[in-house]
């Protein structure tokens, strides 16, 4: 492995310039002659049956140009697609029109679309839209939907069951049976909103001259974007350039393939126009997918010496209205093989129940169903420690998988490449100075004061591959990923990467590989991506997979372009391509290095081709499409310290400590900005935030008003270390680093606040642990005593 | 009815005619073509539309362009001066303060109201000042760090002047 100038170099982001002088181009930004905008009407109940809708009134307002109903698009439009078939599961697979045709089965389900001049006059006609709603009992809960007696969002989906998925290793009845404790808890996991800053949004420009479509959308896959768009409205593949590369967060809501740019398609197509269409964050709370929404039964087997013999789930998803795009392998497949965590535990069952509700769809969120694994068995960890009065850093340590057995095979079968989880937890408790710790905590209780300190040794994978593993998953589509390298007769290089980053950086760590690659000053190099019209066909960017498998493509790519320049340098040198040397940039004869072609020499001759190789061809540009043989596993610890307030239930942050190990490391000022991303995000989850249904469907927290985002204010500093143990998949030895700090920060958050709260007898509070919640369990502690 | 308004923009003067209703950060971007200003909520919480009017950090999505007729209003584009950054936009440059970048420019913006009241703040009350505006990516920390940059520059820099 090649670890060179620019590998390993916090470089400033070359995103950034346009960034900070705003001049970077979102969606919304594109500008494009005569182009409408589109509103969509949506569904103010969550089940009802559409008995009229009246749009006179609209097609008569100023500056409008049409309206459409369901109805209007059934014959342009196929139903939004569903692309994660976890098999075995009984999936039923509901249709899913892009506008509702006679039934609402959430709030925010589309009704009507309306393109106009412009925005203004746009919202003015849906405004004027008349529908007649037939309402029917809506249910927002999925264990209740799953009852009998529960209200039916599908006649052929029973007891709104979408799927039951299982997945089971070793023999978890016999450790049930024969653990000297079984702890039981039931944990709720609940909804959350991504709230990407930018608005999802689409421009759709189709040509009616040559029938080729052009569509600017907030998309984390834009190839995915291409193939589902050519899929539901049959204008080939060939004929359709999705562009996507500036998009302002993800965090897998810009994944799934949505209504929204479907219409804007079928628009644009209809009128011979571009439509452009913007969410507004109304929209952006009901008609964006959600994420977690889990009810999970656990139980786990334990030995009086902490050991973990079993753990069994029975998991309740809720799935909203509708299945999304990659929504069914969330909750199946990204859960349940996770659920021996950096831990042996030789029996592990899981039972998924899928439900639909009247609410808006999940799918992916920051750490998709990794996070949801990893509450299971933190908080789990911290239950069992209580049961047996040990220390949970003890009960950890003790069930970890040992350094020396990597590659380890868990038993829901993943093969775990490598780790040390002992040298990341032994750091993270160097930092926070655990010993001392436990005893200010011991005098702050004398004092009625309530500190805590939370745990969460967690271990995720990442760069999901191989494709056959894919393939059996029900996934439909590969997870390798493409790159071309392409070198200009001037010796710049274009990287075209499948990989689409959207504020992960990849523009400068791709550029500090190939910079080292192929030795070349960094400024030559640009990462072009996000343009199906100029990129090979890619994945995208979701699961930390870019640069473990994206960035393994650029790598493959670049050595085959340095390999092609050794052969016609060794010709123009006249030596054989054995005797060539590569170095920063120079290619030079064994023992001569006054003999010497450099790269850009190289280059200029592959274009000009007088005198090449015999068997070479002209031009230096090569591909790659690299599928990895497995799975990264990142690992560390995270530690949360906290003080809780008796009298008012407010929890104050004390430290926050994150050991993660990801591998190797190309820009540690990248990944130290990946991992505080994440931790607010999954420390919010703990304390701020929560989507919430009343019963009747309507999301209360459907505002940034009522939606608690945190600000920076109520985030703490976060102390932010690694060790180093690199992975064996890929030629990098990096594992990804998009999704740690999520996974890891919520239980250590929530054990934290746990143990603050020992003096009180109080063992789990269900999230967000907000003032009210925690004040209303100490009031009711002291009822009891 | 439109009605007509005078706005200087950037130290540029625009005469338009505008319909009452129309926001002001749908002027700057719809009708002067500035996209450097974003809209991430349309209702005042995310701040992502801010811009400096008459001085002053506004939300462009809380204000009329009918109400900026006579001001003098600052869009990130307009922070360089003589293709030199800004302290704070070098700032967020040097300190990693952004990641997705959507953000960014209102962030900027407020960072710069907030050191033109105060050019010497601590930590807290940096973060106290960034309250109206949400960030998804960053976990802020690294904002922190950035505006901090620009005010040890700004205060370096006001120093050197008051020097000579």
């Amino acid at each position: 492995m090649a670890v060179t100038k620019m590998f390993g170099a916090s470089v400033k982001r070359r995103e950034d310039p346009r960034m900070i002088t705003g001049r970077a181009n979102y969606t919304d930004d594109v500008r494009l002659p005569g182009t409408l905008s589109l509103v969509i009407l949506r569904s103010p109940y969550a089940h009802a049956r559409i008995k009229s809708i009246n749009v006179e009134k609209a097609r008569q307002m100023p500056g409008v140009v049409a309206v459409y109903t369901g109805k209007d698009l059934v014959d342009s439009l196929a139903p939004v697609p569903c692309a994660w078939l976890p098999p075995n599961s009984d999936l039923k697979v509901p249709e899913y029109r892009a506008l509702a045709v006679d039934t609402v089965r959430y709030v925010g389900d589309g009704v009507a679309a309306v393109v106009a001049e412009n925005r203004y006059q746009a919202q003015d006609a849906a405004a004027a839209i008349e529908v007649e709603y037939e309402m029917l009992p809506a249910v927002v809960d999925q264990e209740k939907a799953t009852q009998d007696g529960a209200p039916q969002l599908y006649a052929d989906v029973p007891n709104n069951t979408a799927f039951v998925w299982r997945l089971a290793g070793g023999d978890i009845d016999a450790a049930l049976r024969d653990a000297d404790v079984v702890v039981s808890q039931r944990l709720i996991n609940h909804r959350l909103i991504p709230t990407a800053m930018e608005p999802r949004a689409a421009v759709a420009h189709y040509n009616p001259g040559s029938g080729e479509l052009t569509l600017w959308c907030t998309s984390q896959n834009p190839h995915i974007h291409r193939l589902l768009m050519s899929a539901v409205t049959g204008i080939p593949e060939t004929k359709i350039r999705v562009i996507a590369t500036d998009v302002g967060g993800g965090f897998g809501s810009k994944i799934p393939f949505y209504a929204g740019e479907m219409i804007a398609v079928a628009i644009s197509k209809d009128l011979g126009r571009p439509v452009k269409w913007v969410e507004d964050r109304r929209e952006n709370f009901v008609a964006t997918t959600h994420g977690r929404d889990h009810i999970d039964y656990v139980d786990v087997a334990a030995k009086q010496d902490g050991t973990i013999t079993g753990i069994r789930v029975k998991a309740y998803a809720n799935m909203g209205a509708y299945l999304s795009t990659a929504a069914p392998g969330v909750p199946t497949w990204l859960f349940g093989l996770m659920l021996s965590g950096p831990y042996k535990i030789p029996n592990i069952s899981v039972e998924v129940h899928g439900v639909l509700t009247n609410t808006t769809p999940t799918d992916a969120y920051r750490g998709a169903g990794r996070p949801e694994a990893t509450y299971v068995l933190e908080r789990m960890m911290d239950l069992v420690a209580d049961r047996l009065g040990m220390d949970p850093v003890e009960v950890r340590r003790k069930n970890f998988i040992p350094k020396e057995e990597f590659p380890y095979t868990v038993a829901t079968t993943l093969q775990y490449d490598s780790g040390d989880y002992e040298a990341a937890l032994n750091r993270a408790l160097e930092i926070v100075g655990y010993e001392q710790f436990r005893k200010e905590q011991e005098a702050a209780r004398a004092q009625g004061r309530l500190l805590g300190i939370g745990f969460s040794t967690y271990v995720e994978v990442c760069g999901l591959a191989p494709s056959q593993a894919a393939g059996a998953m029900g996934f439909q589509g590969g997870l390798w990923e493409s790159a071309t390298v392409r070198v200009h007769p001037s010796g710049k290089v274009s990287v075209f990467t499948g990989s689409n980053p959207h504020g992960q950086g990849e523009e400068t760590t791709f550029a500090q590989l190939v910079a080292d690659e192929l030795g070349v000053p960094l400024d030559d190099v640009e990462i072009v991506h996000g343009d199906t019209g100029r990129i090979p066909f890619g994945m995208g960017t979701y699961g930390s997979r870019s640069t473990a498998v994206g960035g393994s493509a650029l790598i493959y790519a670049a050595r085959k372009v340095r390999d092609k320049g050794a052969k016609i340098a060794a010709h123009l040198l006249e030596v054989s391509p054995d005797d060539i040397v590569f170095d920063q940039g120079r290619y030079y004869v064994k023992g001569a290095p006054d003999r010497v072609k450099t790269f850009q020499e190289v280059a200029g001759a592959a274009y000009l081709a007088w005198n090449m190789p015999e068997g070479v061809t002209p031009g230096l540009e090569e591909t790659h499409f690299f599928d990895p043989i497995n799975n990264t596993y990142p690992f560390g610890t995270h530690v949360c310290v906290v003080e809780v307030d008796p009298a008012t239930g407010k929890v104050q942050f004390l430290r926050y400590v994150a050991v993660d190990d990801v591998g190797n490391v190309i820009n540690p000022m990248i990944v130290d900005g990946q991992v505080h991303g994440g931790i607010a995000q999954g420390l919010a989850q703990a304390v701020y935030e929560t989507a919430v249904y009343d019963e009747n469907g309507q999301l209360l927290s459907g505002s940034l008003m009522d939606y608690a985002l945190p600000t920076a204010s109520m985030v703490p500093t976060y102390e932010v270390d690694r060790t180093v143990t690199p992975t064996p998949v890929n030629p990098m030895g990096l594992k990804g680093a998009g999704e740690t700090g999520t996974i890891a920060s919520t239980p250590a958050v929530v054990n934290a606040i746990i143990d603050a709260l020992k003096p009180y007898g109080i063992t789990h509070l269900d999230m967000p642990l907000t003032p009210q919640r925690i004040w209303q369990a100490i009031q009711e502690s002291q009822k009891g005593s | 009815m439109k009605q007509q308004i005078t706005v200087t923009v950037n130290g540029v003067q625009y005469t338009s005619e505008v319909e009452p209703r129309l926001l002001l950060v749908h002027y700057l971007r719809d009708v002067l073509n500035l996209t450097g200003t974003h809209v991430g909520c349309d209702t005042s919480q995310c701040g992502a539309c801010t811009v400096i009017m008459n001085g002053s950090a506004v939300k462009s999505c809380t204000v009329l362009a009918v109400q900026a007729d006579g001001a003098e209003i600052t869009t990130i584009e307009g922070l360089a001066k003589d293709g030199q950054l800004h302290p704070l936009q070098e700032g967020f440059w040097e300190m990693h303060g952004l990641q997705c970048g959507f953000c960014t420019p209102g962030m900027i913006m407020t960072a710069y109201d907030l050191l033109q009241k105060n050019p010497n703040p601590t930590e807290e009350e940096i973060r106290h000042g960034l309250e109206g505006n949400l960030c998804r990516c960053t976990g802020y920390q690294n904002i922190v760090r950035s505006i901090q940059y620009a005010a040890d520059k700004m205060r370096g820099a006001a120093a050197a002047a008051g020097g000579e």
